[in-house]
């Protein structure tokens, strides 16, 4: 506005430099002004990182590097003793487990959606899945305690622990007893939780693949499960990537429904079908009545889980990084 | 013009509704008394049109908002000591009590049925006692049916003064506790699923059987769930009853006690019900603002005179006469008007 009647008022004969030095600082300010919001970014950031240091400081003099491979978590014991293994490994193996059942059938519901789907039932089912993503995640809490953890407890896992019993590893992996309160139970939810970033990303990425690409594979007599497999996913690999990277963020820090239905135990157990819990869960859960070094130590595991996070999705990023290089010789 | 009259008009409500709201006395902490004392305030509201904001945020909390001076009182469950108090110049006193029972769901298994002492407790909370017909339980209960299951332990997962008071109680009556696990509002638990709240462990309860657990004795009721009774220090078993519960308190020694550090746990007497709970209410002695200050005074004491029915009500428990008489000299002696 100020720009135009700066033009407007100069009366007489139109002064050409003038007006373009009005243009050029309108044009300076709206790069710093969107220079800024994008600095911003790295400014909050940096002092969320800052003050989780501060915060966890005094529990990192304490306990040092141990604090990674520590099983024991005694607040009260005096001093208290505190170790992150419990909660990193309940973290890890939820985001695994629910990763492991949320990716297959994201995809899943992605391509039947873009590429097999009458085309009645595309908005129904894909009205569903943005609906999934919209339920609060204490809802999720409550459905898994009441719902799906007694079906779990009462016919699922007694089924597996009796089919699994004897094998070497698996039969570890899924011992008894039964409890509805659970690292499966809590990974379970995560993947229904996590699946429509999974499944709307993909059906986005999917739309873009140009039909021509598609209609010439279906011209030299491809099926619809080649043409998945070999023109889809390798056009769209970079946005497939993207939200399950988005996806494991968010399994990797969700913290109310897990608190509810992970049964908050900080030993390690080789079952899954055993309580644990996760680094979110314990904090949500002991930090309202915590203080001194037990703060600190929530502090710190709070830190761990920032520090995870970057790690894997740094990870993911140069797992990405190698295949577009391969993909390009 | 007009915009300026309307910003001037807006800041004369704010300051009205401000001065309004400086009348309401501020408290933050404990979440076990919160139901009675929303309903205490609603009806003084009533009576004298002074309100009270209490913010149920958890005990640790009630203490680190009363240091920080953001509110007129703090509520904890889990008492300060003196030297503390001295420190932060502090005054303390228990507001209302409660009780912890342990809840069980066994088929066939009725409220009241079953009977625990504390080191029977104590060993299933430790991993030593897993299963139902274990030696030490069937002699405690010899008339009860017990299947030979897995015994499934539920506790609290959030830290809590609930937890508080029942480890307190385990450490006082097992020595194997007291060095292995301790007291604490979050402890190290050996074994058994974390549930959040109250509501959790009684929902956790009632959904899973063979289970054991530990809840404010109002859930319990309310939720119709399967307590049992206790043996108590004097080896006399007792049902969870209102009695038993102010037999805890009055033979609780609070004469003797800077500050009121009493925890009820394991009293003496014939009558007590070993797992009692008192929450308490902290003050500044020499607080800012003196007329908040005075005006939370008035309310507590209306809450000792009027409010001993709403308590029992909400399955809470009124301290007794004695106590209340000796909590008014510490008020005029202690808190600075």
């Amino acid at each position: 506005m100020a720009v135009q009647s700066d033009v407007i008022d100069d009366a007489g004969p139109y002064d050409r430099a003038k007006a373009l030095s009005a243009f050029k600082l309108g044009d300076v300010t709206f790069y710093w002004i969107t220079r800024l919001s994008a600095i911003s970014v790295l400014l909050i950031l940096g002092g969320i990182i800052l003050s989780l240091i501060v915060g966890a400081f005094p529990a990192m003099k304490e306990y040092g590097f141990a604090f990674l491979w520590t099983q024991r978590w005694a607040p009260s014991a005096d001093p208290p003793v505190l170790g992150a293994l419990g909660p990193m490994y309940g973290t890890l193996v939820t985001s695994f487990i629910a990763m492991l059942i949320a990716i297959p059938v994201g995809l899943g519901i992605a391509i039947f959606l873009t590429e097999l789907c009458p085309q009645w039932l595309r908005r129904p089912i894909g009205m569903a899945v943005e609906l999934l993503a919209g339920i609060p995640s204490i809802i999720y809490g409550m459905w898994g305690f009441f719902v799906l953890g007694p079906f779990l407890a009462n016919t699922f896992q007694p089924f597996m622990i009796k089919i699994f019993d004897g094998v070497p590893v698996l039969g570890a992996i899924f011992a008894g007893p039964p409890s509805y309160l659970s690292l499966f139970n809590a990974a379970l939810i995560l993947a229904i939780m996590v699946l429509p970033f999974i499944t709307s990303i993909s059906v986005d990425v999917f739309k873009t693949v140009p039909p021509v690409l598609k209609e010439a594979a279906y011209g030299v007599g491809c099926t619809t499960w080649e043409v998945v497999r070999s023109v889809v996913i390798p056009y769209t690999r970079v946005g497939i990537i993207g939200g399950v990277m988005l996806a494991l963020g968010r399994a990797l820090g969700e913290t109310m429904a897990v608190t509810f239905i992970i049964g908050n135990s900080f030993r390690i157990s080789s079952s899954i079908f055993a309580p644990g819990t996760t680094i979110s869960a314990a904090i949500a859960s002991e930090f309202a009545e915590s203080d001194g070094l037990h703060q600190s130590g929530l502090i710190l595991l709070g830190l761990l889980l920032f520090v995870l996070t970057f790690f894997v999705l740094a990870s993911a990023r140069l797992m990405l990084m190698r295949l577009e290089k391969k993909a390009g010789t | 013009m007009n915009f300026i009259k309307t910003i001037v008009a807006a800041g004369l409500v704010a300051a009205t509704t401000t001065a309004a709201f400086a009348a309401d006395i501020t408290g933050a902490g404990a979440t076990f008394p919160f139901p009675i004392y929303s309903k205490w305030a609603d009806a003084y509201k009533k009576e004298t049109g002074n309100g009270l904001n209490y913010q149920s945020i958890g005990s640790g909390g009630g203490i680190k908002q009363i240091q920080a001076k953001t509110v007129t009182f703090g509520a904890t469950d889990m008492p300060l000591k003196a030297e503390q108090l001295e420190k932060d110049g502090l005054a303390q006193w228990p507001m209302v009590m409660g009780a912890i029972v342990p809840v069980v769901n066994l088929e066939g298994v009725k409220a009241g049925e079953m009977v625990f002492d504390g080191e029977t407790l104590a060993n299933i909370y430790l991993g030593k006692i897993t299963k139902w017909d274990d030696a030490a339980i069937k002699k405690l209960n010899p008339n009860v049916k017990l299947p030979s299951e897995a015994i499934t332990v539920v506790r609290r997962s959030d830290g809590s003064g609930t937890t508080f008071n029942f480890t307190n109680y385990l450490s006082k009556v097992s020595a194997d506790w007291k060095s292995k696990v301790g007291e604490g509002t979050a402890v190290e638990w050996p074994v058994g699923v974390g549930a959040k709240g109250n509501e959790g462990v009684s929902g956790n309860i009632s959904q899973t059987k063979n289970s054991i657990g530990y809840v404010e004795y109002a859930y319990a009721k309310q939720n119709k769930l399967t307590y049992t009774k206790m043996v108590n220090k004097g080896g006399k078993t007792v049902e969870p009853t209102t009695e038993a519960f102010q037999a805890a308190a009055a033979n609780a020694d609070w004469s003797k006690a800077p500050g009121y550090y009493v925890i009820l746990t394991d009293q003496p007497g014939d009558k007590s019900w070993p797992i009692t709970a008192a929450t308490f209410i902290l003050m500044h002695k020499d607080a800012t603002d003196k007329a908040a200050s005075q005006e939370a005074i008035k309310f507590f004491r209306w809450a000792f005179k009027n409010g001993a029915k709403a308590a029992e009500e909400l399955d809470y428990i009124p301290m007794p006469d004695s106590v209340v008489q000796q909590i008014e000299k510490t008020w005029s002696a202690e808190i600075k008007s």
